[in-house]
């Protein structure tokens, strides 16, 4: 499903000592079935432009528009709208509260009025695409469970409502490598079998860099960049001036260039793609 | 939206009245209320109203800022002036079927509506203009004397100041979740009472799990940074009168004389 952005501006607080503009004039549009990164750092606008896209948060001027619909219209059926687009905050895991994994999953897909089978065959569909067994986990408390297992059953709790948009608010903040590792690969997967626009913020530029079809950045309220990893990342000053930086493999290859190891500058985000590049560039050397 | 709500909220400025010693504030405040108590006739208000106008005025406070934290009671000083213009009997002046308006009765409804707004006015310009640290600090400091008869006058102030500093904490907490749930489809608003009350399980739980989680590492902070109770404990900021608080003690003290003043010879 497509989404239009058009010069959004968000003031919290307005009228009080305490008036903030999170975000000012955010124009864009995203492709159905893209995966777009957001970066920026911390106060850039990011979450208040996420709850923008299902009606969370109300626009101070400016409109959204998710498919065919303008959800800043008044009068928009906002349930709808959420069940079109998911969306998975910042430590999901915190907003678990039923007495098992299965039940706490269906708590989406029952508020949308669905059958009891339709239900059930959603929670099943949904925990296995976060990569947890049904049998082993449907009937344990979500409290029991550890971290990166809990993160995985807040957003089966979303995918069991089948968004056409997924938004996930920094997916693998606070977990450990091997657990930000199958999140990220969580996020390819449901993306690859529900064929839906996937939005995510992460603070970890690789994961940005590897999964993005197009990578977006905020700075103070305002998107200042829009394109393919590829594009963004090549802008490193620009980048650093704004307290972000480079996937580590790609500043390497930078820094290599910058030393005369080089012949040429190339781009990789993953150290294996890195080691690739300067292979390639030895063996042509000899 | 629920941030902002600004009841007893701290609004930052730098004038006369934010200055002031918390203490003075405290003692002023409550003395202003037990003066309110002791007005009996609508020329005793002349004192209080115009005491309360000069104080806001060098507070510096909008005045719509401060009215908005009114919305919340506003209800209550509705209801107590209907109540009062209905119930109390004498002369009548206005028949509404089984009901009446009686002339004792609006005017005592006028003047409790008047009482009432003077009080809670005059008590937020005291969380307006100082600091919640600073309130429950003036508020050991004048409790102290109490401590040798054993009035925990340290933990008294030192949970009321880790409650207030967590109210916006946990209403941020609460608007989280309760944003998380609207995203899961989740309804707060229609419905009757029951299925209202049964729709706040999914925010409660969460709530309450958070805000044992935040206790926890709160107490575990406090401990690690030698927190060990009131004794031998010192303070970062001492209070000290200064004389912008001698000025304003002087100055209370004949506001408060012309309200007896007025109670005994009018």
């Amino acid at each position: 499903m497509s989404i239009e952005v058009n010069s959004l501006t968000h003031i919290y607080s307005s009228g009080t000592p305490y008036r903030s503009v999170a975000l000012s004039d955010v124009s864009f549009t995203l492709q159905d079935r893209e995966i777009v990164g957001i970066i920026g750092r911390t106060g850039s606008g990011k979450s208040t432009l996420l709850q923008h896209l299902n009606g969370l948060l109300k626009a101070t001027s400016g409109t959204v528009k998710v498919g065919d619909t303008e959800i800043t219209a008044p009068k928009t059926p906002l349930r709808e709208i959420r069940q079109r687009v998911g969306l998975v905050f910042q430590y999901p895991e915190y907003q678990l509260f039923e007495e098992t994994v299965a039940k706490d999953v269906a708590f989406g897909p029952m508020n949308l009025g669905l059958s009891k089978e339709e239900t059930d065959r959603r929670v099943r569909e949904a925990l296995a695409l976060v990569g947890l067994d049904y049998d082993e986990f449907a009937m344990r408390s979500p409290f029991e469970l550890s971290g990166g297992q809990k993160r995985r059953v807040a957003i089966a709790g979303v995918v069991a409502m089948k968004p056409q948009v997924l938004i996930l608010d920094e997916p693998t903040a606070g977990l450990d490598p091997k657990a930000r590792a199958d999140v990220i690969e969580m996020v390819r997967r449901i993306h690859e079998s529900e064929g839906n626009t996937t939005i995510f913020v992460s603070h970890n530029m690789m994961d940005i860099a590897v999964l993005s079809d197009t990578v977006m950045v905020m700075h103070d309220g305002k998107l200042v960049r829009k394109g393919t990893p590829k594009e963004v990342f090549s802008a490193a000053e620009e980048l650093e001036e704004m307290g972000l930086a480079l996937p580590p493999a790609t500043a390497f290859l930078q820094k290599l260039r910058k030393e005369g190891f080089l012949e040429e500058l190339s781009v990789a985000f993953t150290p294996e793609a890195a080691a690739g590049e300067v292979l390639r560039q030895l063996q042509r050397e000899k | 939206m629920i941030r902002d709500i600004t009841l007893g909220q701290y609004y930052p400025g730098e004038s006369w009245i934010h200055r002031l010693d918390a203490r003075v504030k405290l003692v002023a405040t409550l003395l202003f209320i037990v003066g309110l108590f002791l007005v009996d006739d609508y020329p005793g208000f002349i004192c209080p109203v115009l005491g309360t106008i000069l104080v806001i005025s060098m507070a510096r406070v909008p005045v719509s800022y401060m009215l908005r934290g009114l919305t919340p009671v506003f209800f209550i000083i509705v209801l107590t002036f209907i109540i009062n213009m209905f119930m109390i009997t004498g002369k009548v002046l206005v028949y509404l079927g089984p009901l009446t308006i009686t002339y004792e009765g609006l005017q005592t409804a006028v003047f409790m509506a008047l009482r009432l707004i003077l009080l809670i006015v005059g008590s937020s310009v005291l969380t307006l203009t100082t600091k919640p640290v600073s309130l429950t600090e003036g508020m050991e400091r004048l409790l102290a004397p109490l401590k040798k008869i054993g009035v925990p006058a340290h933990e008294l102030a030192m949970m009321m100041t880790i409650a207030l500093r967590f109210i916006p904490t946990l209403l941020d907490e609460t608007d989280k979740i309760m944003k998380a749930q609207m995203a899961r489809g989740a309804d707060f608003e229609s419905g009757n009472i029951f299925a209202r009350a049964k729709s706040l399980i999914p925010l409660l739980v969460p709530l309450f799990i958070s805000a044992f989680r935040i206790a926890q590492d709160l107490a575990m902070a406090m401990e690690s940074r030698c927190y060990h109770g009131d004794v031998g404990r010192t303070h970062m900021h001492v209070m000290k009168l200064a004389a912008r608080d001698y000025i304003s003690i002087a100055a209370f003290i004949i506001f408060f004389a012309a309200i007896i003043f007025e109670k005994i010879y009018f």
